[in-house]
């Protein structure tokens, strides 16, 4: 026998019923809500995609160009200007070499200017002498050195005036004979690639050997033993004021003897002259 | 401006070849003593910006010079730079410690004579 439904139970059930009900109406508005926002976004990345697409298609506006142009000059523009200063820092580093070179350069001329101005200044023999040990002692930096002259009628050299060695130390050398006789015949310059500073000095045996040369004629010899401490090689300026030397010097010696002789010959001439006429 | 600079040299081609550089720095007046005694002469009576002096000198050497720059009070301030023949460590200290402020060691060469002026000189 069935049992009739209680009045109870069947209110639950239909309250139940209409309770999910609702949920499920919210569940297929909250769907239909979802398909909708859906829809929309896959309208707008549509849209989005259309908007690229048509952006990378359209052509870059005149601004645009402009500035990619300007991009183009101004990294050329670097590239010249870094070329330029590699260029210039290239050209700096030789100026600064020619800048030495003319300072030697320049060094060099003045101590020829010097030289062959002091040497020609006087014509006094003794002074003429003093100038050329002056000159090879500040200008090629020798120590100790000597000047021989050549007596032409016993075909020796002799030693006229020294520094840092005694003129009685500097034997008479004949012409030919030995390092300084065999410079004063051939009247080419001797001087060593290395420069000892060490160990006794022979007097026959210099170091360099300038021939004081008038032309070919050779006047006399400037024989070096020991150079400065300091003075550690040759350079081309001392080679330079071997021959400013072998030339001038030679001509300042040779025109001051001359000069003595004619002044002390004058001065015998006016004696005679004085006896004559008093 | 004008620069005094005193030369103490015996030797007439130094006086020469260092005047000759000097002048490449303007301004330069350059006076000229024969030899130590000349030099404390004439550094005694004018007023010098510096002075340039020779170690080896007759009458009077240029350390002892020095020393008697230094100990006057007209002109103990003056800058002053030995000229040497001297390539000897203790020749320079010894001119150093006499009062000199350089020293140029012979043979000279122009450019640096012409630097270490510029220097005694303040010369940028």
């Amino acid at each position: 026998m069935d049992k009739p439904d209680r009045p109870d139970d069947r209110y639950s059930i239909t309250t139940r019923a209409e309770e999910f009900l609702q949920v499920f109406k919210r569940g297929a508005e909250f769907t239909q809500e979802l398909l909708r926002e859906n829809e929309r976004l896959r309208y707008r990345l549509v849209q989005l995609e259309e908007n690229l697409r048509e952006a990378e298609k359209a052509p870059v506006t005149g601004t645009e160009e402009e500035l990619i142009h300007r991009i183009r000059e101004l990294e050329d523009e670097r590239h010249h200007l870094l070329s330029k200063f590699k260029e210039v820092e290239a050209e700096n580093k030789d100026f600064a070499n020619r800048y030495l070179e003319v300072e030697e350069e320049n060094n060099n001329l003045a101590n020829l200017y010097v030289a062959s101005y002091q040497l020609h200044s006087t014509l006094d023999f003794r002074e003429v002498m003093q100038i050329i040990l002056e000159i090879v002692i500040n200008l090629i930096g020798a120590e100790e050195f000597g000047v021989l002259l050549l007596d032409e009628k016993t075909n020796e050299l002799r030693a006229v005036a020294t520094e840092g060695i005694r003129k009685e130390d500097i034997p008479a050398v004949k012409l030919g004979e030995g390092r300084i006789g065999r410079a004063a015949k051939e009247g080419t310059n001797h001087f060593p690639q290395k420069i000892a500073h060490e160990g006794p000095i022979d007097p026959l045996d210099p170091m360099v050997c300038i021939p004081l040369k008038i032309k070919e004629h050779v006047i006399g010899v400037i024989a070096i033993y020991k150079l400065l401490l300091q003075k550690e090689k040759f350079t081309p300026l001392d080679l330079e004021l071997f021959t400013l030397l072998a030339g001038h010097a030679a001509t300042a010696t040779f025109a001051s003897k001359l000069y003595s002789e004619s002044e002390r010959k004058l001065s015998t001439i006016q004696g005679f002259i004085d006896l004559l006429t008093k | 401006m004008s620069h005094k600079v005193l030369i103490v040299e015996d030797s007439a081609t130094m006086r020469q070849l260092i005047g000759f550089a000097l002048k490449r720095i303007q301004g330069v007046e350059i006076t000229e003593a024969q030899d130590g005694m000349d030099g404390l002469k004439k550094i005694s009576s004018d007023k010098y910006d510096l002075a340039l002096i020779d170690i080896n000198m007759p009458l009077l050497d240029g350390l002892k010079l020095v020393k008697l720059i230094r100990s006057d009070p007209r002109c103990k301030d003056i800058p002053i730079a030995m000229i040497t023949t001297e390539g000897a460590r203790e020749d320079r200290e010894r001119a150093l410690q006499l009062g000199a402020n350089e020293y140029l060691t012979k043979p000279i060469q122009q450019v640096e004579v012409v630097r270490i002026a510029r220097s005694l000189l303040g010369i940028g």
